[in-house]
């Protein structure tokens, strides 16, 4: 049984939202968008009489808030959101974020959309996932050209929350919150140590043991599937047509 | 009762927008005023400060494109799935606009100090990212009710008009934005109020019921509002109408170059005005 890139990433970032009871994914996130319904999804069959809160922004289904786009933010200051996921076009080994673009700004070589919530989140919400699929070194940087979002330092700021860790497709690194890098846990099945040194661009501990990523087993991906992929296609029907065809 | 708020068209709406003036407009799921934006065009508006609420995307490319705005204040410009927005990136590689880099909440919190009428507004989070070091407006304090609490200082945002376009508006002039509440703190934040284009104008009473007074803003905000068929097109209206995949496609290809967009403007903007000619 083969698993894909995808099911592997929306598996892991399940995984990873397991102890959380609030989740948010934001804007052109797909795959944790799917990865967190499938955590709501084993909470409802394990623990029935608790619900995981769920907002996915763009999908009007999945969306619990009535106080308009300021709700979020207010709910993550709050303490009311577990986990978010950021990503940005460059991430550094101290775990800023660089959602503008590459060069001199403003008149970047090239510019990304914008920060959006990110400067701010990553300090709030305590389980922040960075999620990017392309590993490579123009992604993974020494140091990013323009700070979006701050990763955790010691600078006396009010900061309950910052990341838990960064997922790519080749790999799970954990961030050390006290160290303020990155430590190679596991590996996606397929890949090398060789790989993620290879395709990575800056300095990163590594574990003791690094193992394998696990994989999902058959019902899970069965789950993945089908209503998980029928339930996301509300928010990316795109996505979905692509990556599951006989869900769409 | 005399509907002294309801303006004849799109037109008339964008007559009310001086050059020089601040308007907030909504992001792509809130009600895009994409017929009040090709008026503006038309009308040639020069010169304006954009706060996009948070983020925005085709109406501000088209307006960037066209020459019309001074200055850009949004978390982030983007098209989503549907292409990439190149006036924008055009206007930034030749320093033609000013632009304040901002986040997602920053826009939330200043429109909401702007309704208040208070100067400023503290926020949480935000330091050590570069937008405060480019941001000379936005300042760091200690917070003066506790010891060793860096927080930021927001000044508040007052914009002109806030401009957006929504289903309906009552017989009183009452508009329907359902849960969309930022439209409400946006419009409440402007000094002159809003300019909304509705799908339609209906003869009902919007506050007379629990259910649609709580999802509705009233007359008292809104400046001036005008019937526009589609108004939001090719962007899509809440659940009543989808994006034109086809259209942006058709959008993404001309945009690309000046010459390209011009013609743009040509075949899809300047039609009322040869049609009048």
């Amino acid at each position: 049984m083969s698993v894909s890139r995808q099911e592997l990433l929306i598996f892991t970032v399940a995984r990873l939202l397991e102890d959380c009871r609030s989740v948010a994914v934001g804007a052109s996130s797909p795959i944790p968008g799917a990865g967190a319904l499938l955590a709501r999804h084993w909470l409802a069959a394990k623990t029935p009489s608790r619900r995981l809160f769920l907002t996915i922004l763009g999908s009007s289904r999945l969306n619990a808030m009535t106080s308009g786009g300021v709700e979020l933010f207010d709910m993550a200051a709050q303490g009311r959101i577990d986990a978010f996921f950021l990503g940005g076009g460059q991430i550094d080994g101290h775990g800023s974020l660089n959602l503008v673009g590459t060069g001199h700004y403003p008149a970047t070589d090239v510019r990304w959309p914008g920060s959006f919530g990110s400067a701010y989140l990553y300090h709030l919400v305590p389980k922040v996932i960075l999620f990017r699929e392309e590993h490579s070194r123009r992604v993974l940087v020494p140091k990013v050209d323009f700070i979006s979002a701050a990763g955790p330092r010691d600078d006396g700021v009010y900061r309950p929350g910052g990341p838990i860790g960064l997922l790519t497709n080749l790999c799970w690194f954990a961030f050390d919150r006290s160290r303020h890098r990155f430590r190679l846990e596991t590996i996606h099945p397929g890949h090398s140590l060789e790989d993620v040194r290879d395709n990575t661009g800056f300095d990163f501990d590594v574990a003791a043991t690094i193992t394998e990523t696990p994989l999902p087993d058959a019902a899970t991906l069965a789950t993945i599937r089908g209503p998980i992929a029928r339930q996301i296609a509300d928010a990316y029907p795109r996505f979905v047509k692509q990556v599951f065809p006989d869900a769409a | 009762m005399p509907q002294d708020w309801l303006l004849g068209s799109a037109e008339a709406l964008a007559a009310q927008v001086p050059d020089g003036a601040k308007i907030a407009v909504p992001h792509d799921t809130l009600g895009v005023p994409m017929e009040t934006t090709r008026a503006l065009i038309r009308r040639g508006v020069r010169d304006l400060h954009v706060v996009c609420v948070p983020i925005a995307g085709l109406q501000v490319d088209q307006l960037i494109g066209a020459g019309c705005v001074g200055t850009l204040e949004t978390s982030a410009i983007t098209f989503g799935e549907h292409g990439t927005p190149h006036r924008f990136h055009d206007a930034l590689k030749r320093g033609a606009i000013r632009l304040l880099d901002a986040t997602c909440p920053a826009i939330h919190a200043a429109l909401e100090a702007g309704r208040k009428d208070i100067p400023f507004t503290p926020l949480r989070g935000v330091l050590g990212s570069d937008l405060v070091r480019h941001r000379a407006d936005w300042k760091t304090i200690d917070n003066p009710f506790a010891e060793n609490d860096p927080i930021l200082l927001l000044p508040a945002i007052r914009p002109d008009f806030a401009v957006f376009h929504a289903p309906f508006a009552d017989r009183d002039g009452n508009v329907f934005i359902g849960r969309r509440r930022e439209l409400a703190t946006m419009t409440q934040a402007s000094i002159k109020g809003a300019l909304v284009t509705v799908e339609e104008v209906r003869d009902v009473d919007l506050l007379a019921s629990e259910e649609t007074a709580a999802g509705t803003l009233p007359a008292i905000y809104v400046a001036h509002a005008a019937i526009a068929r589609r108004g939001a097109w090719p962007c899509g209206l809440w659940d009543l109408y989808s994006t034109d995949e086809a259209h942006f496609r058709r959008y993404g290809e001309l945009a690309r170059t000046a010459e390209g967009f011009a013609r743009y403007l040509d075949e899809f903007v300047h039609i009322k005005r040869q049609a009048a000619e």
